[in-house]
């Protein structure tokens, strides 16, 4: 199995901690996903930010700083070397936003925070779209994962373009890939797993359901149900009927 | 002197970034720091002069996605 600069994860599953009803659900949300990676960020200071982190610490899970809302790669650069020295970890979720609306990443942007960070002994987990000459650049740079966007962020469409997810897959076979945004229903986590990625990482969905405790754990069994359908093998799709009950021995009537 | 913290207009009295942050009430606080848009490291603060105009930013852990 591909693991995440040196650390294999027991589940596929990375959830944000944003925009919950409450601490306590999101903490109730991270119980039932059996998620391992927890994503956070780094703002103004305005009295919560203590009691916040002492939560995700007891969490027991992996913390990924992003570098959210930066629109250039200085911006994200500083925001990186401040999120080290707060949490402690060199993984870093690279973002560098390209627009306002789609909130799609700047490529070139994100190649030159790619390139600083990673001399800098930053783990980078870029987020990107799914273009494979931009994973190549990231590749080259140093970057060891990679996290192509499911669809644009919060937007709960899916996987938007699974032909080019698919063959960005393929070109890779040794990068660990997560798809990162817009992941809005478990069916969605399960078809990424099927199709080879290594975890997906997703908040909104699980944040704003109804019930967020219970869509975190359809999260959390439709990774495993989605990892375990990969490594069976599954089988190719074919375009014509094929009986699956033997036709030798039927009776003549 | 008077500099911005988190965009906002400070009064401080102390001439150091490590002083400010005391007098902010941040002096034990799990946060990072950046002084005019570049990060200021933890162990830089109580070297790092500040005069008037400058602008600190003062980031802690928060919910992110």
């Amino acid at each position: 199995m591909r693991d995440f600069y040196g650390v294999a994860l027991d589940s596929p599953l990375m959830l944000g901690t944003a925009q919950y009803p409450s601490p306590a659900v999101m903490e109730a949300a991270f119980r039932a996903s059996g998620a391992s990676v927890a994503t956070v960020s780094l703002r103004r200071e305005t009295g919560g930010g203590q009691a916040f982190w002492q939560m995700i610490k007891g969490l027991g899970v992996h913390v990924l700083p992003n570098t959210a809302g930066c629109y250039s790669a200085r911006e994200a650069v500083t925001t990186a070397r401040m999120a080290r020295e707060v949490f402690g970890t060199n993984w870093i979720k690279l973002e560098v936003i390209g627009h306002a609306d789609t909130l799609q990443p700047d490529p070139f942007g994100t190649l030159e925070a790619a390139e600083i960070l990673a001399a800098e002994g930053f783990e980078v987990f870029p987020y990107m779209t799914e273009d494979q000459v931009l994973a190549q650049r990231l590749v080259d740079a140093g970057c060891r994962v990679l996290m192509p966007w499911g669809s644009p962020i919060g937007s709960g469409l899916g996987l938007n373009n699974r032909y080019g997810l698919r063959t960005l897959r393929a070109a890779f076979p040794d990068i660990p890939m997560v798809v990162d945004a817009g992941i809005g229903l478990p069916s969605h986590a399960a078809a990424a797993l099927e199709m080879g990625f290594d975890a997906v990482l997703l908040n909104t969905a699980v944040a704003q359901a109804s019930d967020p405790v219970a869509m975190a754990e359809g999260f959390g069994l439709a990774v495993r149900a989605g990892a375990l359908a990969c490594a069976a093998g599954p089988m190719a799709p074919r375009d014509m009927a094929v009986p699956s009950t033997p036709v030798i021995g039927k009776a003549w009537l | 002197m008077r500099i911005e913290v988190n965009g906002e207009p400070q009064d401080v009295t102390g001439t150091t970034v490590a002083a400010a942050l005391i007098e902010l009430g941040w002096g034990e606080a799990k946060v990072a720091t950046a002084l005019n848009g570049d990060f200021l490291p933890a162990v830089a603060r109580a070297a790092q002069a500040l005069k008037d105009g400058d602008r600190l930013e003062v980031l802690a852990p928060m919910q992110g996605g």
